[in-house]
Order: C-alpha cells, then structure tokens, then sequence
C-alpha cells in the first residue's frame, strides 16, 4: 500500500489533475519569494568589502548554477525511472526539464560573465569550473537537439535518457571543479557541514533565494510537463473531455 | 549436425576478423580520417602563421584537437551499415551478449582508426616544428586516448544510428565527452615540451580508458537495444 502513490504517478491523467490545484500556490510563492530576496539582497544587504556592489549579482548568479546543475539530476533521474519502471510521466518530466536546464545553465554563465568583467577584468576566462559550465550546457543542448531528432516519441524518450545517464558522469566533475583546478572561480562560500566562508547577512537573502529558485523550477517544470502531458494524450477521452470542458 | 556453441574469446575474435575483412574491402574509408589529419595540420600554418615558434607553441594542442576530430569523423558510420543490412539485429538476437560484440566493433574501429592517427601524428608534429621532447607523450596520450575517443564516440554512434541525418548531432552529443580526453591528452603533451612530469595526466588518460571500457559497452547495447526496436 505504502507504493501505491508510486504506481499512480504512473497515470498521466492522475498526475494532471493532482498538480492542477498546486500551480498557483507554487507561482505565488515562488515569485513573492524572489521579489523578497532580490529586495533584500539587492537593497538592504550589505555591499562586499572589495568588489563593492558589483558582488550582489550572486543573489542571481548562485541560484541559477546550482539549479542549473539539479536541473541535471531531476533529468537524468526522470530518464532512469522511465527506463526501469517503464513510466510514461516520467520520461514527460525528463523531456521538460532539459529546456529549463540549459536557460538556467546560460543564465549562470551569462550572469557570471556580467560579474567577470568588472571583477576580473574579463567577460570570459577558462576556468575549470567556467569550462564545465560550458560542458553542462552543450550536454543539455545535446539532449534537446536529439529529442527533436526522432520523429518516433517513445524512440526518442528512451535515447534520451540514456544519454542523459551517461552524462551524469560530467556532474561531480562540474561540482568539484573549484576544488580540483584551484584557478580563478572561488571555491564554494556556502557549506552545509562546517564553516561557510560568507557572512550571515548575505548568507541569508542568497539562501532565500536559492529556495525560491528551487520552487520557481519546481513550479515551471510542472507547467511544462502539464502541457506535454496534454500533447501526448491529445488522443485519449479524458483529454478531449478537458477540451470540450474548456 | 550439432549446433556449434562459441564461448565469447571465440565471439570476439570472429568479429574482429569480420570488422577488419569488411574494412579491408572498403580501403577508401580507412584513409579519410588520415587525410583530414594531414589537410587541417597543412592548414594551420597557412591560416594562423607560419612563424615557427608560434607553431611550436601550439602545436602539441593542435595536433591533440584534430586527432579528436578525425576520429569524429569516421564515427558516423560505426553501426549504420550493420543497421541498414540487419546484421544489428542479428548481434542483439545472438546469444553472445551484445556488450562484447559491440566491444569487438569499437576495438576494431581503434585498429583501424586511433592507431593509424597516432602513428601518423609524429610526422605531422614535424611539419608544426613540435619540440623533440614530446614525441613520446604524444605516441603514448593519443595512443590511450583515442580509446576513450572511440568508445565515447560509439555511444554516440549508437544513440544516432536510428536517424537518417546523424552526423552533425552525434558531434553535439560526443564533445561534452570529449573534454577531459582532450584536455588531459594536451596537456600530458605540453607537459612533457617544458619539462614537467606527465606521469599523472597519463595516469588519468589510462583510469578514462578503464572507464569507459566497463562503462560504455553497456551504453552502447542499450542503445543499440532501443534503436533496433524501433
């Protein structure tokens, strides 16, 4: 019985009408917290001591990264679940998320770029973690470009995933890159275990946003697989009765 | 008449003999990536400089670069003939494990792909002035790595086998793969030219190979798997 909600996430249909009532509670908190952290990170947090208020840009910049690299494990998971388990939502959910990864991967570069030039001196430098970056990025674009490749859906859903597995070799990598090539991009400030290096006063308006990301993601991700779901059950009765519903 | 079992040495030695027959009767094929070596390598002077101590400078990661992108080259037709004919089909339905056939066809693309680059990559490192000290480490890194370079690409070739129009996607989805190979590889190079150890980059180009070898015969297959039922 414990499994039982398992087995209907393998119906689209129960998964359309669940998420339904979410969506606007999600939006509402996802965009109410964003306004509320970028206000205080923006406004009423303190400027860096050195880089003065060129550094708030992290309020941005950190939550696309690390979203940009969850982003990754949410796909390549989804892909996995519907190779084994053989789910159909599943490989809706993975086909989703690569779109909103690669925005959100180009929107950490981008950002990082912005912040470079006044910081470094330089729009682009390659750095470890700035070149895995990249990798991250093409990995996505790889996905979606081969999702569109196959003209059959279920062909293309499975060699998808597998591709996505396989790329989940580049994530540590990415992950620890800072430590590994000790170049220009600091290491990590924010530490779940031990020490952070960055002072509680911006600690907390950056954590408050990367939590708003996560349920931003959360929110479109949903939005997104909602309508894949009505596109690829366009068939089926309960789909044409929404329709006729309006 | 009794039905003949073949124990998997023997699987991979008919299959290797069957990739290398089917290969020495489309001789063309084999020189193509070989070409192309030569025709970029002939470019670089004449489109950056001809100025020796810049080709010097660069030459080790040139020569690492267009090595990869040869073997990009003939990685397109990898499984596609296999998959036009139905001897694909005949792999996935055979008792052998389709990860050891696969295996076999990637050993054989590296015979007749990674060896021939890396044998042919000294004499290019001549013409780009490349320093005495690093041919040894180029011999050795593009030896390992074209390995990594062939089973990386086979999974790419396999992901793309069922698409009529392959080519230029299975370049997008290999590259992120190919970084590491390629910096690691380079960078043994250079390392070598200014005296510095390169016994850790070889050490972490020998680990890839390692890798790769337990890890993508099963990619491949599944692949493989997934395209031949559609």
């Amino acid at each position: 019985m414990a499994w039982q909600w398992f087995h209907r996430l393998g119906s689209p249909k129960w998964f359309y009408e669940k998420t339904g009532p979410w969506l606007p509670w999600l939006g509402f908190i996802s965009i109410a917290l964003i306004l509320i952290g970028s206000t205080w990170g923006l406004a009423f947090g303190p400027s860096e001591a050195k880089q003065g208020n060129s550094a708030r840009i992290i309020y941005i910049h950190v939550p696309t990264a690390v979203l940009s690299m969850a982003g990754y494990y949410v796909m390549a998971i989804a892909g996995a679940i519907g190779l084994i388990w053989r789910m159909k939502l599943s490989f809706m959910v993975m086909k989703a998320a690569a779109p909103i990864g690669a925005i959100l991967t180009f929107l950490a570069l981008f950002t990082g770029a912005v912040w470079g030039k006044p910081t470094w001196g330089t729009w682009w430098v390659w750095d470890g973690r700035i070149t895995s970056m990249v990798v991250l990025f093409l990995l996505y674009l790889g996905i979606v470009a081969l999702q569109e490749a196959y003209q059959n859906q279920d062909t293309a859903d499975k060699i998808c995933a597998v591709l996505a597995l396989v790329g989940m070799v580049n994530i540590p990598i990415i992950y620890k890159s800072v430590d590994w090539w000790y170049t220009l991009h600091q290491p990590a400030s924010l530490k779940l275990t031990g020490k952070s290096s960055i002072d509680p006063s911006m600690a907390y308006p950056l954590l408050l946003m990367i939590l708003a990301f996560y349920i931003f993601y959360t929110w479109v991700l949903l939005m997104r697989t909602r309508v894949e779901i009505l596109k690829r059950e366009q068939k089926t009765t309960w789909v044409k009765d929404l329709v006729a519903r309006g | 008449m009794t039905v003949e079992t073949f124990s998997l040495r023997r699987a991979f030695v008919a299959g290797l003999r069957r990739e290398l027959v089917l290969s020495y009767r489309h001789k063309g094929d084999l020189a193509n990536p070989l070409i192309f070596f030569l025709m970029v390598v002939v470019f670089t002077p004449l489109g950056i400089s001809e100025d020796p101590r810049m080709l010097t400078k660069i030459a080790p990661g040139m020569l690492w670069v267009i090595a990869l992108l040869a073997t990009l080259l003939s990685l397109d037709g990898l499984f596609r003939s296999d998959y036009d004919d139905g001897s694909l089909e005949q792999m996935v339905l055979s008792p052998q494990p389709l990860g050891l056939l696969v295996l076999t066809k990637v050993f054989a693309h590296w015979l007749l792909t990674g060896v021939p680059l890396t044998l042919l990559a000294p004499v290019l490192g001549v013409m780009l002035q490349m320093p005495g000290d690093g041919y040894g480490v180029l011999v050795l890194s593009l030896l390992v790595g074209t390995g990594s370079l062939s089973l990386i690409g086979a999974i790419g070739a396999a992901l793309t086998v069922g698409l009529r129009k392959g080519g230029l996607l299975l370049s997008l989805i290999i590259m992120p793969f190919y970084v590491p190979v390629l910096i690691f590889g380079s960078g043994a190079v250079k390392n070598a030219i200014e005296g510095f150890p390169v016994g850790a980059e070889l050490a972490i180009l020998c680990a890839m190979l390692v890798g790769w070898c337990m890890f993508a015969p099963l990619a491949i297959a599944g692949a493989l798997k997934i395209s031949v039922r559609a």
